[in-house]
This record gives C-alpha cells, structure tokens and sequence, in this order.
C-alpha cells in the first residue's frame, strides 16, 4: 500500500516561537489555493530548534528549515512539480552541499532515536497516530500476556538505570515498592526538569506524550501502583497542555483508569504542576510539593520505597525512564541490552547547547564520546572557535575539558571525572566563555535554589559565592582557591540532599581543569575570555573606525559616540559593557581588553 | 504585601470561589489553587491569601510560608506586560547577561520589579526549555528566540509606541 503523501510542521515549543502556527495556516491555505490536496500535520519536536520552523514531507522523507508562512506559497507550488525548493534546505556545515532528506543529514545519521524515533513524525495530540504506528501494543502485552512479576523482570534484565541522573537500576527501585507494606501505591513522574540547559523531558512530552504515558502505565502494573502523579514544570505550558490531552484521550480509549482493557488492573493519574523550585527534582522533596507543601527535602531512611507520598510506598522514575519501559516490553529486554555499554545500557538523549554549531536534542547510544556528540553531531564549535570545555549534569554537574573528549558518556565515566550525567544537558563552552564566570553562574543558582534546610548548603552556597564574585571582580587572593575547595569538600560530606552534595562539582571541577585561568584573574587581575565586567574595557581602534555612527546607534547609553566619518570612541563613565557596539560594528574595530 | 482591606483592594472574589470549589477534595491542593488564583488575578493579594487559608483550613503564614517558598508566586500585581528573560546556562553562555544588562538600563529597573508607570514587569527565570533558541526570552506568553541587543531595543520600542498609540486613542475618546 503506498503512504498517503503528507507534510508536517512542528510544533514544538522551539518552532511555535519561530511562528510554526502561523506557516501551518499558510500551507493549508496555499494547498486549498493551488488544488494540492495533501494533509498538513502537526508533530513535536525533530531536534533543531535553531533551524526552525522546520517543515518534513512524508513518506518522501525531506526536510525543510527555517520556513516562513511567506515561503507557503513557493513550497507548496514545488512540492506539487515533485521539486524542493533549495534555499529551504539543510546545508551540510562542512561540505556546503544541501541535503533533502533528514536521514542524510549528519546531525540525524549518527544517532539512534529510539525513544525519539516518533517524534517530529507523528501528531502528539492525535492517539490515533500513535496506535496507528504500534502505539499500546506494550501495554496490551503486558496486561493479557505478563504477570506483573514477569514485567519487573523483564525490565531488570534489560538494565535500565534511572535516567534522571543517579542512575539508580530502575527494576531494583520497582521491587523494593512492590514488596513494601501499605496500600496504595503510587508512582510518580518527575518531568521536573529544573536544571537551566536541559530540555529532553519537554521535547518528548510534546512530541510524544503517549509513549511516556504508556511505559507509566505499564511501570504502574509491574510495581502495584494504583495512583500516579506526572510532575511538570510550570514554565512548560506547552507540555502540560499535551499532557492534558494525552490523559484524556487514553482515558477514553480505556488505556487508564479503571479496569484498564479488562484486566482488572486500575490506575488512576494526575498531574501536578511544580510551582519553579529546582530542588523538587530531588525525590522527597517533590513528594512534599505534590502534598501541597514547601519542597523541601527530608532525610532517609525511611526510603520512599516504604514511607513515600503521603506515608505509602513511592517510586519515582524521570520521565525518560517511564517512556523506555514501554519499547522494553515491546522489543524485549535483550534488545534493550544489546545497546550501550557493560553496565549503562539504551540510549540517552542530551539537549546540546551552547556554543555549538547544530544545537538541539539528540539521542546517541550510551557511550558514545563526547567528541563524537560535539564534533559529528554537533557540528563543531559555532564560528570555528576552540573548544574550551563542556558542562553536563546541570548545577550539579561538572565541567569536562578537551582531554575528555574521548571520554565515553556513561554513568560511571562522567562521575570519575568529577561531572555526572545528569538528565542530559550538555553546554558546549569556547574560548570566549569564562569559566570562573560559569561556576559563579552555577553557584548564584544554587544559592537562589537552596531551600535553607541544612546550613552547609544556605551558608556555603553563600560563601561560594562571595568569594567567586570576589574573583570576578579582579579583587581575589590566592588563598581563596583554597577556601573554595575546602568549603566544597565540606559541603559533600555534610549536606542532606543531592542539590546540597553537588552544589561544589561546577566550582571543584573548574578549579581542578582550569586552575590558570583563576590565577589569572587573581594574580594578573585579567579575564582571559574577555567576560567578567570589572575587568574588561571595550575600545575602538581609531585605525580601524570608519565613522559609520553602528556603534553610536547600538549603545543604549550614549557611551559610544563621535562624529559621522570621524573616528568614534567609548566614555568608561557611562558604558555598561553590554557589547552592543561590538556586535554592531561591521570592520571588527570595537575590541575587548 | 500591603495591609489593605479586600474591598480597598477592589478585587472581586467570585473567580477565587470557583477555584477554590474546583479543587475541594483534592488532595495536596493548595499549590494548583495558588496557581489559579494567580493566573486569575496576576498576583496573589493578602486577602486572596486569607480566603484561601480558611478555605482550606490553613493559617494564612502556613499559605504564606509555601507560595513564598516557590519562585512562581507573586504578591504584588505585575506590570500591563510581564518580560521573563531566560538566565539558564546556555543563554548565559550565549549573551543574555548582556540582555539583561540592556533591558535593565532601558527600563530602568532591576529584575524582579515593575516600571512606575505600571506598563513592566521584568522577570528572570532559570531555564524555558528552549535552549536552542539561546538567549530566549518570553514576552506576554509568547517566546522570543535568539535575541540580540538590537531586537531587544526594536521590541522595547515597538511595545512602548504602541502603548502611546493606545493611550492617545483613549484620550481622544474621552
């Protein structure tokens, strides 16, 4: 049977502000206009948001970037002659050739979408989309053909570890809840997803809200769960909303609430909106916001696996792992295990960002290196600058440098080099990013973060950061790096909770691969990035200035002025050191010093 | 918070009641009655916060001590349009410092306050999720992506002609 031909617009988040709305319209208009009878869809997200609004063609496979609702009329008019139009296509970075079709392109070829594979392909807000293409078949052969018992172990045996970050075995966690005492269980969500750089929970749970669904609902059979909650941001209205939808939907169909297919199985869920505290990613914490209280972590024992939600047995699994249960049940465990490395198996998928040229979501096998993830995915450093460094874990993580690039991303690898996985935001840093100036970023945020429980966390996080701006500001001493990395150390003995023992990484991290790069603002009183802002004086090279006024028209102060033809200059007293004037200067004669 | 009564204050409670009806039985439901209270008045004002702590058997320090507790709770209404500027780490890598900078000095206030006249609000918040897109920031509900110096005084100035269109037309009506 041949494929009806159809286009898709995403409707991602990244995308949707790049007015994918507004072009889906105009496609559905032109098509009516010029008698094109095709069906104009919407998917979730493909991955590049930079080059959105990203627009596909299926079954022929192509793939259009950067589509305006003033492009409709030419697309639709092409694709009717069965030809692309070429300035609407991905051009390789490297080579400059275009590429028609995604799974030509680089940024695609090297992954493996596993949990992403329908995403960008299908319509998340239409379950029948997601039935047509396989979709609750897992859960049917849990429900007719597995005992709970017999899912658990599946699930064991493939190997999955919590991809929130610990990387906790996911079956061990389920076991401790099932054999708990009490009644009921619960398992709980956590598309809490509040470290600054990572988007991985919110481009499924647009793109693909009905496979996460239905690993939860699987997961909830395996452990004896009968209540759940999804916990989300609130900053992710979109996600929500699909969310919503998704609920509804497979409530209707019968995949969720009461006597789910006939089995006898029941399984009522909600969703919790979080409310913008980072510390509810950690697991007691969270469970004291669904209650309806401040989030602030408690200490264990007792494991949430006995005394959880309201005093009953909880699991609480990242959304990434609920949405792999479902392709484990599908495709076996043994499938599941033959990806990845020895003790981390599947895929993971990292929101690359920064300064890298194809920034977006991506799915690789686990241990893929990070060069491999920079380099052939990533494209490279954006403007052909030197890599410096890359973050990964988020606050709690640590920064890796240019010696790591072979480094495998796995579990155990990136905590041996003082980073951790994290949930999968990786930012790619170069030469003009300061890495003092990033730990001072990260501890300002947790400092804000701190819910204040334990004084090694409010107070430390504090004294970080004193002595960080202190550095910034040109007025540090030699003895602070001493005072960072003791405090740091404290910090990891002393502290309850997961925020508070890895609040040190970011600043540890830089000390230990960057250490020159402090003594340099320390001893030389100079921020080699050119970044921090009491160290840095913006000037214009009398030499290279034409007059052209750029400069003048960009400062928001009226620092940078002159005469029309006359060599410009900036006033120290009223700059601000926004860098206006450099990005608005075409003869590269503004420079930072 | 200021100390006025909820009839100086001129609210009307009516939307506040069906939200605190919609959530009756729920459990744990004080953070989504929060929520919708906000998103019904823009803030969350004293006396929201007495009504709802006697709605839900609460003291008001016991309402209180939570939404101060989360970053989304506001207790004094926000300007005619709310500026959030993303400051997660791939827009600070990626320049919004220096945004901020901008629109600090345009407005001539500090992130976390509202212009005198009432016209905005600027917001910071950790990360949007629309990371490729650095440096985002969201304007009235709509996301704005790689934002430069330059498109942020465009819409600053855009936002504010409009305003003086839209005011001038009030006047001219009156």
């Amino acid at each position: 049977m041949n494929e009806q031909r159809r286009v898709m617009v995403c409707r991602g988040t990244g995308c949707e502000s790049s007015r994918s709305p507004v072009l889906q319209q105009a496609l559905e208009r032109e098509m009516a206009a010029q008698g094109l009878n095709l069906p104009v869809r919407r998917t979730g997200c493909h991955g590049l948001c930079e080059l959105g609004p990203i627009v596909t063609v299926e079954p022929d496979g192509l793939m259009f970037i950067r589509v305006q609702p003033d492009d409709a009329t030419e697309l639709v008019s092409e694709l009717a002659a069965n030809r692309s139009p070429e300035r609407l296509l991905y051009h390789d970075p490297k080579t400059g050739e275009p590429r028609p079709h995604y799974r030509d392109i680089e940024f695609y070829r090297r992954q493996m979408r596993i949990v992403l594979r329908q995403n960008g392909h299908i319509d998340p807000e239409n379950i029948d989309e997601y039935i047509a293409v396989g979709g609750y078949l897992a859960l049917q052969k849990a429900l007719h053909w597995m005992s709970p018992e017999e899912v658990l172990e599946e699930v064991k045996r493939s190997g999955l570890r919590g991809r929130g970050g610990a990387g906790f075995p996911t079956g061990r966690k389920w076991e401790a809840t099932r054999n708990a005492p009490g009644q009921p269980k619960f398992l709980l969500a956590n598309g809490d997803e509040g470290d600054p750089g990572a988007f991985m929970n919110r481009s499924l749970l647009e793109g693909n809200p009905h496979l996460f669904l239905e690993g939860m609902i699987i997961s909830a059979y395996a452990i004896g769960a009968s209540r759940g909650y999804i916990y989300v941001r609130a900053e992710y209205p979109l996600a929500v909303r699909r969310l919503e939808i998704a609920l509804a939907q497979a409530q209707e169909r019968g995949y969720l609430g009461e006597n789910i297919l006939g089995s006898g199985f029941s399984f009522g869920l909600r969703i919790k909106k979080g409310a913008g505290a980072f510390v509810c990613g950690e697991s007691t914490a969270l469970m004291s916001s669904i209650e309806g209280r401040r989030g602030m972590p408690r200490s264990r024992p007792p494991q949430s696996a006995e005394r959880g939600l309201w005093g009953k047995p909880t699991v609480l699994n990242n959304v990434e792992t609920l949405a792999n249960v479902a392709l484990i049940i599908e495709r076996g465990a043994e499938w599941f295990a033959s990806i990845g490395t020895e003790k981390s198996k599947g895929t993971k998928t990292f929101a690359l960002t920064g300064k890298v040229k194809n920034t977006g979501l991506v799915e690789v096998p686990m241990g893929i290196t990070l060069g491999e993830l920079i380099f052939d995915i990533g494209g490279g450093i954006i403007g052909d600058k030197k890599f410096k460094a890359a973050q990964t874990g988020g606050p709690s993580g640590g920064c890796v440098f240019t010696p790591h690039l072979d480094l495998p991303l796995d579990y155990e690898s990136l905590t041996a080099v003082g980073s951790m996985m994290g949930s999968g935001g990786l930012v790619v840093m170069d030469e003009t990013t300061c890495m003092v100036d990033v730990a001072r970023f990260f501890t300002t945020f947790n400092e804000n973060e701190s819910c204040g429980k334990c004084s090694t966390c409010r107070l430390g996080t504090r004294r970080l950061r004193e002595i960080l701006e202190r550095i910034c500001a040109g007025q540090g001493r030699m003895s602070d790096l001493e005072a960072l990395t003791t405090i740091g150390n404290l910090m990891k003995e002393a502290t309850l909770c997961g925020l508070g023992q890895t609040v040190p990484n970011p600043v540890l991290s830089t000390i230990r691969y960057f250490r020159e790069e402090y003594e340099a603002h320390i001893l030389e009183r100079r921020c080699p990035a050119g970044v921090c802002k009491a160290l840095i004086r913006y000037r214009i090279n009398p030499d290279l200035c034409t007059g052209c006024t750029a400069c003048a028209r960009a400062c928001p102060t009226g620092a940078a002025h002159g005469e029309r033809k006359q060599p410009h200059s900036i006033n120290p007293e009223t700059c601000i050191k926004c860098g206006a004037c450099m990005d608005a200067c075409r003869f590269g004669a503004v420079t930072v010093e | 918070m200021n100390r006025s009564s909820p009839v100086a204050e001129g609210q009307d409670f009516t939307a506040l009641h069906e939200i605190l009806c919609r959530h009756e039985h729920e459990e744990g439901a004080l953070i989504p009655v929060l929520q919708d209270t906000q998103a019904a008045y823009g803030y969350l004002s004293r006396a929201a916060i007495q009504r709802i702590a006697e709605a839900l058997h609460l003291s008001p320090a016991q309402v209180y001590a939570v939404a101060s507790f989360y970053a989304q709770f506001r207790f004094e209404p926000q300007g005619k349009h709310l500026i959030h500027l993303c400051v997660g780490t791939a827009c600070h890598v990626r320049g919004s410092p220096q945004i901020r900078t901008v629109l600090e000095s345009e407005l001539g206030i500090p992130a976390g306050k509202t212009t005198p006249d009432g016209l905005f609000t600027l917001e910071t918040v950790a990360c949007l999720g629309a990371c490729g897109l650095a440096p985002t920031m969201v304007v009235d509900g709509e996301t704005h992506g790689t934002m430069t110096i330059a498109k942020v005084r465009r819409l600053l100035k855009k936002m504010r002609e409009t305003e003086s269109a839209t005011a001038e037309a009030a006047g001219g009506e009156a």
